[in-house]
């Protein structure tokens, strides 16, 4: 199995463990990452507020760049994921807007032809490697441990930009990751809502009372961490959780784990080595609870 | 089919006022809708649930509720379509909007935000002699946001309102969109200033998270977080660009157009703008945790992506030639 491998912006920049955890993982399962070194960023939606021709443009670069590596792309981030994939649809489904965007593309010497299926980590180890597959590999079942997901509102909406008819089960990939990995499954109806990044730098307030709401519920359902698959997410619910913690006047103490992190932990690898000891809100709690080496 | 509807009642009359959940076990047709058995709930089993519906076929906007969680017109969404483990749905009243009893909620916060946002042509300049004339090809790219049937399912599931009722939110925003959009409203141009340097402020067009719960809500095809999209562009177009969102879309833009990826440091800083000493200050305790943490990005040495020469060069020109 090897991929196309996308890491984007943030797991290079605020969120320095996602990538040491998704590489490490990857090795020790026998998924090949191949970077692409000329890739740029997808955007993240913002760029497309003011140029959305600009930031497809951009998406097919990388997208033909995937082509001639003749790989398919994986992506660590729901907002990679959600942008790389909306792009895709609107220049799979017009013919003339992609030829607009290759004549473009012809003066670096790239050509988009439209085969390219980026794929985030948490479907690739659902679709692609199997759960089955992925339960040889678990030493240390995360038993015990309650964990709630969160999958950041690109990797669950639009529908039609994640291929979600045609995959239906990757409504609750993350549900099944965790049972599957044997931790106590914490549903909760915030799953899919917006962790308020976005909008941090913007409005505060909101972004971080966005924060708070999440945090608490899942603490108050007595979850021991929350998983998700998008480092914005991360980056918000993990770093603006002591804020949150002051503008909701309660303590909250919610570890927000990557989830290549997670699936390293049923692997038995040390918390150390997964960067677990990286996050602002404290994962010792868990790793106790798990029995695990920090 | 036989299917249990579990709904959230509320009875503001009972001794104390609480919602709980009621399961009802209903036979309805392969093909009814979640209305047809909620009707049928009403009429065979208790008379007492109250809900609004009137058309029943997706034009009145009467009957958007959450069924399983998100919200959906209730006429619009056949039962077998939906039913969860055990033919089982989940019927919710609306959210953000207080439930008035059942699944009927009170529409002031919805028309407050609709009336706020003036909701008629304002034309400025002398009259015409006989009407305002448009050409269909300035119209015909309204008929999308011109569909609105008021049902406030964007407004119900909206991420922002959910948290602070002050946000004009998903409907109104739209709706303003069908103005600025409107060639008959503003200057000679079709160009409504007065009311984009209104939705700029705080509440407004940039408090939104772009999170898509409003367009997969919106059942006939408005997508208000395009239209959102689609005024902030209007808005930096017209050169109101002295706001912490235009200023973070036009920094992210400038970071990713120089090194091809985001530098992340300097986004925030460009975006509350370096000598706003209280807006540093406040972001002081955080970086210093994530520095303690090992989770600061590099604070100098953003590595640029390989070739950017090139990807600068193709940045530029297309931003030069494909203006929107």
């Amino acid at each position: 199995m090897k991929y196309a491998f996308f890491p984007g912006c943030v797991s290079r920049g605020g969120c320095p463990e996602l990538y040491q955890a998704t590489t490490l993982i990857c090795q020790r399962l026998g998924i090949e990452l191949q970077e692409m070194p000329r890739a740029s960023c997808t955007g993240a939606g913002v760029l497309q507020e003011k140029n959305r021709f600009l930031g497809d443009t951009l998406n097919a670069r990388t997208f033909a760049l995937a082509e001639e590596l003749g790989l398919p792309i994986l992506t660590i981030c729901s907002t990679c994921q959600g942008v790389m994939g909306q792009a895709n649809l609107r220049m799979k489904s017009d013919g003339e807007y992609l030829a607009r965007i290759n004549s473009y593309l012809a003066e670096e010497g790239l050509e988009y032809k439209g085969t390219a299926q980026p794929k985030h980590l948490l479907w690739v180890m659902i679709e692609d490697y199997g759960l089955d597959k992925l339960l040889e590999q678990v030493t240390r079942p995360l038993a015990g441990a309650r964990v709630a997901p969160f999958y950041g509102c690109y990797l669950v909406r639009p529908p039609d930009a994640l291929d979600i008819e045609e995959n239906p089960e990757r409504q609750d990939s993350l549900e099944r990751l965790i049972t599957a990995l044997g931790a106590t499954l914490v549903d909760f109806a915030g799953k899919t809502r917006c962790c308020g990044f976005p909008i941090l730098t913007i409005n505060e307030n909101n972004s971080v009372a966005m924060v708070a709401k999440h945090t608490s519920e899942v603490r108050d359902l007595g979850a021991d961490a929350m998983v998700t698959p998008c480092p914005l997410c991360h980056l918000n619910l993990d770093g603006f959780q002591p804020k949150a913690a002051k503008q909701a006047r309660r303590p909250i103490d919610m570890p927000i784990i990557h989830m290549p992190q997670l699936v390293g932990l049923a692997m038995g690898i040390p918390a150390r080595d997964l960067g677990l000891q990286r996050h602002i809100v404290n994962t010792r709690p868990l790793m106790t609870k798990l029995g695990a080496a920090v | 089919m036989d299917v249990t509807l579990n709904i959230r009642r509320f009875d503001p009359e009972a001794e104390r006022p609480a919602s709980y959940w009621q399961k009802f076990e209903v036979s309805i047709e392969d093909n009814a809708t979640v209305l047809d058995a909620l009707i049928k709930i009403r009429e065979e089993i208790d008379g007492t649930l109250s809900l609004r519906c009137s058309c029943r076929s997706s034009i009145c906007g009467s009957c958007a509720m959450r069924i399983n969680g998100h919200a959906a017109l209730a006429c619009k969404t056949q039962a077998a379509t939906v039913l969860q483990e055990g033919n089982v749905v989940t019927v919710e009243p609306a959210g953000v909007m207080p439930v008035i009893r059942d699944l009927v909620v009170n529409f002031d916060l919805f028309w407050e935000k609709i009336r706020a946002v003036e909701p008629y042509l304002q034309p400025e300049g002398p009259e015409p002699e006989a009407e305002y004339i448009a050409s269909n090809e300035s119209m015909l790219h309204l008929s999308g946001v011109t569909s609105c049937i008021m049902c406030g399912g964007c407004v119900s599931d909206c991420t922002v309102l959910e948290v602070d009722p002050s946000f004009l939110g998903p409907a109104a925003l739209a709706k303003a969109y069908r103005f600025t959009a409107d060639p008959r409203d503003g200057d000679a141009e079709g160009v409504s200033k007065e009311r984009l340097e209104a939705l700029t402020e705080p509440s407004g067009m940039w408090d939104c998270t772009r999170c898509y719960e409003c367009v997969v809500a919106c059942p006939k095809g408005v997508a208000p977080m395009d239209r959102i999209m689609a005024l902030r562009d209007q808005a930096i177009s017209e050169g109101l660009t002295n706001s912490n969102g235009a200023r973070h879309a036009e920094a992210f833009g400038e970071l990713v157009s120089d090194s091809g990826s985001l530098d992340e440091l300097r986004l925030p800083i460009k975006t509350v703008g370096m000598t706003n000493v209280p807006a540093m200050l406040n972001y002081l305790p955080v970086g210093l945790r994530a520095m303690t943490h090992g989770k600061m990005p590099p604070l100098t040495g953003h590595k640029n992506i390989e070739g950017v020469e090139e990807f600068r060069r193709l940045y530029r020109k297309v931003e030069e030639s494909e203006k929107e």
